[in-house]
């Protein structure tokens, strides 16, 4: 450990001191494939130190590099020579710290990725291509950080977050999106299928990415130029384009599910919001294939969907009878059961509505609350109540005084999957009338407000959207009671009492 | 200060009325008189001020201010006031006689006000007929004072008659003395008589002095001879004596305890005539009644607040511990088979000491020495004296007192159980000191048979009951406390000891008979952990287990102790949220799963038997029970409206793996403790649990019809598992047994359910159009008053218009008092600097003088 420490500052030593102890770099590259940790860590610091030096010093060649193995031109000198030589060896030593970047140890990962972008900038500085022009990013090389970011084996989330340091520079961020969406665009051309770890890494990386507000913003550089106002870099126009070419690059292929909602959760709030897509509307395609998968990710979709057709002017056919279609028992457990309705809610708003569509959601919201639990019920029942206030030709659904006396069943069709089908109109809040006889008293009073005309005034739904069982639970426990009752009639045991239905069922041994 | 030209009328100015006259004259006097000129003449206009008196009203002004405001500017910087407060000096209501009588009492009060805080020697005499009672509680003056207030109390009427009477009854004395000594000067003169009066009555008092000492001289004799008897008299002291006896002697003997018992043994009082039992019966049924009648208005969750009960009297004694006799404890006399009804030794105790104070008044002064406000102390010290008998005399007093115990306590329910108690609480002390934590009582109980146990837990609950000590209230409240933590450690054990509690519930029912509201607190304390725990769980992994066999028990007992029924309860309602939560939250993953929340079905569907109230998550949760019968090939392609499809991963739980295990099934009562899950059954074991589970879910879905039958929407609640049930359950695999139930519940289920009646809201109180025709037209449709707008606008206007006139005519004011004040300081200037000036004169005249006296000397001289 310590002799191969040794060897390393022996080997960095000469090498600086002459050019004649060149050999003794590869001393050092095969260090780098240790097995120990510590000796590859030391190993990647001499490298850096080691490049870092050359790289000032201008000890690599600048240019087309020739291959290594074809006989060298005659045209080079000696000097030449040399520096092709070494910028071969340059080379194979970030393609070995690229490597390391997925070896198993986070420090050794780590290391690399912070010695590869001190490269980064040192190439910047001295840049190792002809310059065709006065402003340069080494993008190769930032490509191949990327590239070994966005991993296809493993999570790489930590790593990524150590990347962020370096995304807060504008012009690495700008090189950094546009490498993304190459790389993406050709590992996902290989495969149809998707692969969850390579993607689950992708999205870390590409939701990491905050985007400046404006122009302004953009002034901090990894790399300094001197009239940098005409790089295309600092033109906010450009780093949006790169931005949306990522996501779109990005959402383009097929996502494991688990990822979809992890997508559309984000979505709503970091990308489709803020201007920082040129043309949010090309989120489209993403946002119905989403919707169309059904459960909680259509749910999510919604809310998408719902800015575009607000803000963007999107033509969406059968959104209501979607929306409809969406209503199932299970949205009254799901985890986005407050989202969902707050959004159901801005859906329904709308006075212009036509009645039958109002009537068919509240009549089947009322059959869906039949199996609600009662903190679901508590705020489904004033949300029926609010349609049928916004609604007044709806009210029939709990008031028709004409009717016939009696019906042979419900007129409602439950199955029917479009709205003006369902006869919603023609039948009555039966449902709400049933949960009068709710167990918990909250719910019976609330199914009680359709026995007398409705106010006019709306109830707010804001706080009972985030009602959770266990606060109704909380709340019936802290209640001041002035009195205990108690049970009056003796029991003569554990299944005792009288007309005990336990005791039907269960014996005590 | 008002305007003077209004205030005339109200203000209380006489000043206004003074110029009247003078006004008479002055109205002649066309200089005074100032006529307003009217352009137009308006008919029907009656105008004030067409004639002014200018000076007239300046002088009225001038004299008003004069007494007001000058008054006011000349007292402005002095501060001291002079108050009359004599009592009722301005009161006009209050009669002159009860004027008097007040200032009489003020001064009586002041008189007899301490004449200094420090002196606490100096205390108000108690009087009894003029007497201090200080001086009656001296023996030896009782005599003498008596006498002598006998007779001061009664004044002679002739001494009332001549000081009281006034003219007429000296009248009337004249018109008696006249017709006396007739011979005598008819007239007497007023002097001589009152003479002869105070004469007579020296006399007669001095009379009484000699009468008084020889009365005294008397019983002094009579005392000393009855002291030399007294010795011979043992023991027999009479009243007076007592209390020397007392002091002399610390320790009665027995003998006088047993007379004292018997004088202070309960006197039988009349009491109605023994029930026969129908009317007990009937009694009990009453009681029942109304308990259900309460039971019954809670349910439907009807305002409680007026008909709440209040005690009805609280006592100045009252601890406010919220321990209320229900019932009048004095005891009655009362006879069962020829035996005297005795209860409680200790109760007794109590009332004794209670009574003593209260009936006996003879004895006040033995009372009053031993020191009457000790009963709480006489009960402390009662109490500890039996423990301690108890501890000493364990066999022998402690068997026969048992008895008495037993024999009293109706609680007990039966003989046998007496007798095995006897025996078994010959091991252990009579009494028990309540467990200071849950590990002592488990250390007491610890070992020891159930029977023995409850015994136990029975001791301690009766040496401890809350009327011996204050703090045994407290003390039998933390002991239901334990005894639910001990409920857990039982259903912990291996096997779990149900047994034990299902007795022990009976002890909890008692104690929380006693102590609702302690005991709600205990079992709400439990709920919350329980609740707390499982919130705690979902937060963090999403999905929480069923909870164990421990809070199913709790769950239970709650539903013992309290009244399921009712519209809100502080115990039950939270508990069947709790429930609510195990049934849609606890993902359904073995068998001991499906168990536990069928348990928890049965226990809901208990909870709601009677208020039949309905519950969607039973109904969801039967629904997700009968899913997992299904055979999972058999539900493709089926939309089942089924919420929980990724909380359960075991999707065919109930299916029989084996037909051939269905013959040999019977049906059978599961035993509790399939609930913890037992060692790993045999494969027709599981079947014949899974079949089990199937037959009680089924009967469960077969109650919930019968229950929820008048539901207006019945066929939607129980459409799913209608579908379930006739589609997609395997019912052919199942014994027919089994089948035969399946069959008659589908057809219930599809012919049940009342008929749909269009929903029609409660008329509301709609205010009803008034259809008029009549043209409508405004009331008060005059010239020169603001028009066109409604009554509120006028008045607003009129209101503005007034305020503007106020405004104005108080800047005038205003004004004028400024003016006023202005002309009297320049008045009170001028009249210094004239007073100066002659001042100043008179020197300068006086210096003159002397200078022209001094030339004059000065002449003389020369």
């Amino acid at each position: 450990m310590a002799a191969a420490e040794a060897a390393l500052s022996a080997c960095l030593e000469a090498l600086l001191g002459s050019r004649s102890h060149a050999n003794r770099v590869f001393e050092i590259l095969e260090l780098l494939q240790a097995e120990e940790e510590e000796v590859v860590l030391s190993a990647i610091r001499t490298c850096g130190r080691l490049f870092g030096a050359f790289l000032e010093q201008g000890e690599l060649f600048v240019g087309q590099l020739p291959p290594e193995e074809g006989p060298l031109p005659e045209s080079h000198s000696a000097e030449e020579k040399y520096k092709i030589w070494m910028r071969h060896r340059y080379n194979s030593c970030v393609n070995c710290l690229v490597e390391l970047m997925s070896h198993e140890s986070f420090q050794i990962k780590e290391c690399s990725l912070c010695t590869l972008m001190t490269f980064v900038e040192l190439e910047a500085k001295h840049p190792l291509v002809k310059a065709e022009w006065s402003f340069n990013f080494p993008q190769e090389l930032l490509k191949l950080v990327v590239k070994g970011l966005i991993s296809t084996e493993e999570d790489s989330s930590l790593l990524i977050s150590r990347f962020q340091e370096y995304l807060e520079h504008d012009d690495v961020r700008f090189f950094a999106m546009k490498a993304v969406a190459e790389n993406i665009g050709n590992v996902m051309q290989k495969t149809k299928e998707p692969l969850p770890v390579y993607q689950k890494n992708a999205f870390t990386f590409v939701s990491s990415i905050s985007m400046p507000g404006n122009e302004s913003e953009i002034k901090t550089f990894l790399v300094k130029h001197a009239n940098r106002e005409e790089w295309k870099v600092s033109k906010l126009k450009e780093h949006r384009r790169a931005f949306e070419r990522m996501w779109l690059g990005f959402l383009k292929h097929k996502l494991p599910s688990s990822l979809y909602k992890k997508v559309l959760a984000i979505l709503n709030d970091s990308i489709l919001t803020l201007p920082h897509m040129n043309e949010p509307t090309l989120m489209i395609d993403f946002l119905t294939v989403a919707y169309d998968i059904g459960g909680a990710i259509s749910l999510l979709a919604l809310n998408g969907l719902f800015v575009l057709i607000l803000h963007h002017n999107l033509e969406y056919p059968d959104f209501y009878k979607k929306l409809y279609s969406l209503l199932d028992p299970s949205i009254f457990y799901v985890k986005y059961r407050a989202r969902f309705f707050r959004l159901l809610d801005l859906f329904l708003s709308s006075s212009h509505l036509p009645s039958y569509l109002v009537a068919a959601f509240a009549k089947r919201l009322a059959r869906l609350s039949l199996a609600a639990p009662p903190d679901a019920l508590l705020m489904v029942i004033p949300f029926i109540c609010n349609l049928l206030r916004r609604h007044p030709s709806c009210q029939v659904l709990v008031h028709r005084p004409g009717g016939p006396e009696e019906m042979p069943a419900d007129p409602y069709v439950m199955e029917e999957e479009d709205p003006s089908e369902s006869r919603a109109l023609e039948s009555s809040l039966w449902e709400i009338q049933t949960l009068q006889r709710h167990y918990h008293p909250e719910v019976a009073e609330a199914a009680a407000s359709i026995n007398t005309a409705l106010s006019e005034m709306e109830d707010d739904l804001m706080e009972l959207m985030e009602l959770t069982s266990y606060e109704i639970f909380d709340k019936d426990l802290k209640k001041k009671a002035t009195a205990v009752p108690l049970e009056y009639q003796r029991v003569t045991g554990l299944f005792g009492q009288k007309n005990d239905v336990l005791a039907e069922y269960f014996t005590l041994e | 200060m008002g305007k003077p030209a209004r205030g005339k009328k109200s203000g209380p100015g006489a000043f206004g009325r003074g110029p009247g006259p003078a006004a008479g004259s002055v109205r002649g006097n066309p200089f005074e008189v100032k006529v307003n000129k009217q352009k137009f003449r308006i008919l029907g206009r009656k105008t004030k001020h067409d004639v002014g008196l200018p000076g007239v009203s300046r002088s009225k002004a001038h004299r008003k201010r004069t007494q007001t405001l000058l008054k006011e500017y000349k007292e402005k910087d002095k501060s001291s006031v002079f108050k009359d407060k004599r009592i009722g000096e301005y009161d006009t209501k209050i009669s002159p006689e009860e004027k008097m009588m007040k200032r009489f009492a003020l001064e009586q009060q002041k008189s007899h006000e301490k004449k200094s805080i420090y002196n606490l020697n100096e205390e108000e005499d108690l009087t009894h007929y003029g007497q201090s009672l200080a001086d009656i509680e001296k023996l030896n003056d009782v005599l003498g004072s008596d006498s002598d207030s006998e007779e001061t109390g009664m004044l002679s009427a002739e001494l009332t008659a001549a000081h009281f009477g006034g003219g007429g009854g000296l009248l009337r004395k004249k018109a008696l003395l006249g017709q006396e000594n007739e011979k005598d000067e008819k007239c007497k003169s007023r002097k001589e008589l009152i003479e002869e009066l105070i004469a007579k009555s020296k006399q007669e008092k001095r009379e009484r002095q000699a009468q008084r000492e020889n009365t005294l001289e008397l019983t002094e004799k009579l005392d000393n001879d009855w002291k030399e008897i007294q010795a011979f008299l043992s023991h027999k002291g009479s009243k007076s004596e007592t209390k020397h006896k007392v002091e002399e002697k610390v320790k009665p003997d027995e003998y006088d305890m047993i007379v004292r018992e018997l004088g202070f043994e309960m006197k039988a009082q009349p009491c109605g005539r023994m029930k026969t039992e129908e009317e007990l019966a009937k009694e009990e049924q009453e009681r029942l009644l109304q308990l259900e009648a309460e039971r019954l208005r809670r349910m439907h969750g009807e305002d409680d607040i007026d008909t709440k009960k209040k005690p009805k009297h609280i006592s100045a004694d009252d601890l406010a511990d919220g321990f209320i006799l229900d019932k009048d404890d004095r005891r009655l006399l009362s006879y069962n088979d020829g035996r005297l009804n005795i209860e409680d030794d200790k109760d007794e105790d109590v009332e004794e000491s209670v009574g003593r104070t209260e009936d006996d008044s003879e004895e006040e002064e033995e009372e009053s020495e031993e020191g009457s406000g000790s009963d709480a102390d006489a009960v402390d010290s009662h109490s500890d004296l039996e423990s301690d008998d108890g501890s000493v005399e364990k066999a022998s007093a402690g068997e026969e007192r048992e008895k008495i115990n037993e024999g009293s306590e109706n609680k007990s329910p039966s003989k046998d159980q007496n007798a095995k108690k006897k025996a078994a609480g010959l091991e252990l002390p009579y009494t028990l000191a309540a467990p200071g934590s849950y590990e002592q009582l488990k250390a007491l109980l610890l070992g020891r048979p159930v029977e023995e146990q409850l015994l136990v837990i029975e001791k301690i609950k009766k040496s401890n009951h809350p009327s011996f000590a204050v703090a045994n209230k407290a003390k039998l409240e933390k002991l239901f406390g334990f005894l639910l933590e001990y409920i857990v450690e039982l259903t912990a054990r291996e096997p779990p000891e149900l047994k034990t509690i299902d007795k022990l519930v009976l002890v909890l029912y008692d104690l929380c008979q006693m102590f609702p509201e302690a005991a709600s607190n205990h079992v709400k304390l439990v709920l919350q952990d329980a609740a707390h725990d499982m919130e705690e769980i979902l937060e963090t992994r999403g999905r929480a287990p069923f909870p164990g066999l421990d809070m199913l028990i709790y769950l239970k007992i709650v539903a013992i102790l309290f009244p399921t029924s009712d519209y809100w309860h502080p115990v039950v309602t939270p508990s069947m949220v709790y429930m609510s939560q195990l049934l849609t939250k606890c993902p359904v993953t073995t068998l001991q799963d499906v168990v536990k929340g069928l348990f928890v079905c049965c226990l809901f569907l208990q909870y709601v038997s009677v208020s039949q109230r309905f519950i969607p998550e039973l109904v969801n949760f039967l629904l997700r029970i009968l899913h997992t019968a299904v055979p999972s090939r058999g539900v493709q392609g089926l939309s089942l409206m089924h919420p929980f499809r990724s909380l359960d991963k075991n999707c065919s739980l109930l299916v029989i793996s084996e037909t051939a295990d269905t013959k040999t099934w019977q049906k059978q009562n599961l035993p509790l403790r399939t609930v913890i899950g037992s060692k790993e059954n045999s494969r027709t074991e599981v079947n014949h649990l899974r079949l089990s589970c199937i037959d009680m879910c089924l009967n469960l879905v077969k109650r919930c019809a019968v229950l929820y039958g008048s539901l207006p929407s019945f066929q939607e609640v129980m459409k799913p598992i209608q579908l379930l049930l006739s589609q997609h359950v395997p019912v052919s695999a199942y014994p027919a047994q089994l089948q035969e139930f399946h069959n008659s519940i589908l057809s219930q289920l599809e012919t049940q359910g009342p008929p749909y009646h269009p929903l029609v809201c409660e008329k509301s109180d709609s205010i009803p159009l008034e259809f008029s025709f009549a043209p409508r037209l405004l009331r008060n449709l005059e010239f020169g008053r603001k028009q066109g707008s409604n009554e509120k606008e006028q008045e607003r206007k009129r209101l503005i218009h007034r305020h503007k006139r106020e405004l104005k005519g108080a800047v005038r004011e205003i004004r004028r008092d400024n003016q006023f004040l202005a002309r009297m300081q320049l008045a009170e200037i001028t009249e210094r600097d004239s007073e100066r000036k002659r001042k100043v004169k008179q020197l300068f005249g006086s210096l003159a003088e002397q200078e022209g006296n001094w030339k004059a000397m000065k002449k003389k001289k020369f």
